[in-house]
């Protein structure tokens, strides 16, 4: 029987695993979006897995608006990665070092 | 309650929406021709949001059903926050036309009211959901402005490491979100606030809800660049163009700050014992980090934003005591602190070479008293006030704060800060000193929008000099309605 507490350590591992993708990537800055939306979706299964536990329709709801949220996200960044990309032609991490101190 | 008193409820929010999707078409249309009026038009906009508080918005109480707040605190802080962009609007346009070949574009204004929206729905947060969607929208606006400037490549790193990280904070938050969620059954602060009181002897439910609480409060420590959670503030600080810096370090911070607050007071109340924790580290890291790591810098926009870490964390020296004194303090504090930023970067904006680029390094101020003796005395009055020295106003503000640290019992933490921001009086003072005491750099030259900007520099000065003493009646008042409507 898969109850609360199998979404709730999938969510974890998840989340985790996103964490981890941001700051341990090596190779370039998609693998950071992609990294964001697996954190936000972590944090949709918890928010639909409490809200069919607890039998209260709010935690859905919230879970619509962060998956709007994440597209508008996705876009800016993307967005904001092509302006970088047209100005420096690269889009690896280890050359986001113009600014340091 | 019917739709349209909640709509008259939270009128500046719809003031500011309407207004912003108005002036976007306006923008779409009138190409960069539009920029001048479009910006007068935000402010006007502004300014009506700012009128429209006088009315219900500004103490009816709950609407939507509690999602939303209109009461004294929300409005206190949406006064600061109307300002800080009203002027962040005014101090672009002559920049950007000024660095090669970027003219503004109608967008920025517009961009900016969209990020006050989110920031007034912030502060007036009565719900997790309300929280998110404010915060969102005001940092979404943000990633945009700090790489405004396409050409440059500074402004691009910049806006992409501010998404990154930003994001990433948002993620964090909303994780803890959905684990309050979870473990309290409800998304409202109020309700949030009794399951906190009733469960915290169920010990599967209070460990659920202060995990949650640690995230929520490290997603929060993100937005308000609280140290540990500061990397990202130096360089999106120096990358951004300098108006966009100077809209960062006041307007988002106060509402950032003034979110926490509310996060910490009405949802988790009950749970002081354990947030209090987490804010005396946050508030002494940062104090000590913010001054430490000012010392090195060469570059003013990196040391203001180390300046702004470490002004963040005198104002949750406030948040810490817990009592309506303590936030009183912090909203003080952050009425006093937005003066004095504004009046550093406006200072900063007028330094420009002979072709009327702008020039960064602190070096560059050598000797400004004798050939910008009046820009010099007033960025002078700036950093003194920073520093907190006795007769300007920003001691006051750090006055209000330790003081409700030491009522509230906190006498470790008030020592420690006192002793840190003597630390952080040495980079401030060396300014004064490039200022007043090293030969003269080459001189900036004076811009055509120069009445303007050294007018809005000369009432920043007078804010924060002795005469902003006679204020404190009324901002004390004030700010203690404000921190009343929270208790």
């Amino acid at each position: 029987m898969i109850g609360l507490i199998h979404y709730l350590v999938v969510s974890a591992i998840l989340f985790t695993l996103g964490c981890a993708g941001i700051f341990l990537n090596r190779k370039n800055l998609i693998v950071i979006l992609m990294a964001i939306e697996l954190i936000l979706l972590s944090v949709n299964i918890n928010l639909v897995a409490f809200s069919s536990f607890l039998g209260d329709l709010v935690g859905q709801v919230f879970s619509m608006f962060v998956l709007t949220v994440a597209a508008g996200e996705a876009a800016i960044g993307l967005a904001i990665l092509v302006i970088y990309y047209r100005g420096r032609g690269t889009i690896a991490t280890d050359d986001v070092n113009r600014m340091k101190g | 309650m019917d739709y349209a008193a909640n709509l008259m409820l939270s009128l500046p929010e719809v003031i500011l929406g309407i207004g912003a999707v108005i002036l976007m078409m306006f923008s779409a249309w009138g190409g960069p021709g539009a920029t001048r009026a479009v910006s007068w038009a935000s402010v006007a906009v502004l300014f009506g949001a700012g009128v429209a508080l006088t009315g219900p918005a500004g103490h009816g109480g709950d609407a939507y059903l509690g999602l939303y707040h209109a009461d004294a605190f929300a409005a206190f802080a949406k006064v600061l926050i109307y300002i800080a962009t009203a002027v962040a609007i005014i101090m672009a346009p002559g920049f950007f036309q000024r660095t090669a070949g970027d003219n503004l574009r109608p967008e920025y204004p517009v961009l900016m009211l969209l990020s006050a929206t989110g920031m007034g729905l912030m502060v007036s947060a009565g719900d997790l959901l309300t929280l998110y969607v404010g915060l969102e929208l005001q940092s979404l606006a943000a990633y945009v402005l700090a790489s405004f400037m396409r050409r440059d490549q500074r402004s691009a790193e910049a806006g992409l490491k501010y998404f990154v990280l930003g994001a990433l904070a948002s993620g964090i938050l909303l994780y803890g979100v959905s684990l309050v969620y979870g473990f309290t059954g409800t998304t409202l602060f109020r309700g949030i606030a009794d399951a906190y009181a009733i469960d915290a002897a169920n010990p599967v439910k209070s460990l659920g809800m202060v995990f949650g609480l640690v995230f929520v409060f490290a997603g929060l420590a993100f937005k308000i660049s609280a140290v540990p959670f500061h990397m990202w503030t130096p360089d999106v600080y120096e990358g951004a163009p300098t108006p966009v810096t100077a809209f960062f370090a006041s307007a988002p911070k106060v509402a950032a700050i003034g979110l926490a607050v509310r996060v910490a007071v009405e949802a988790m109340g009950p749970a002081l014992g354990e947030w209090r924790q987490i804010v005396i580290f946050a508030a002494l890291a940062s104090i000590i980090l913010g001054a430490v790591a000012a010392i090195g810098q060469t570059n003013i926009k990196r040391l203001l934003a180390y300046s702004s870490i470490n002004n963040v964390g005198f104002a949750l020296v406030g948040l810490a005591a817990g009592t309506p004194e303590g936030v009183a303090g912090v909203m003080t504090y952050m009425a006093i602190y937005v003066a004095m930023t504004l009046g550093s970067f406006l200072v900063v904006l007028q330094m420009r070479d002979a072709d009327g680029q702008p020039v960064e390094s602190i070096a560059s101020l050598s000797g400004m008293s004798r050939t910008r003796p009046a820009l010099a005395a007033a960025m002078a009055i700036f950093m003194f006030s920073l520093a907190g020295i006795p007769p300007l106003f920003g001691f006051y503000a750090k006055f209000a704060v330790f003081s409700a640290a030491v009522q509230a019992g906190l006498f470790p933490l008030a020592a420690i800060g006192i002793a840190a921001s003597t630390i952080g009086a040495y980079y401030y003072l060396r300014i004064v000193k490039t200022m007043y005491f090293d030969d003269p750099a080459p001189a900036f030259v004076k811009g055509e929008e120069g009445a303007l900007q050294g007018g809005l520099i000369a009432l920043a000065a007078v804010a924060v000099s002795p005469l902003g003493y006679l204020a404190i009646p009324a901002l004390g008042a004030w700010s203690m309605a404000a921190a009343q409507a929270l208790f």
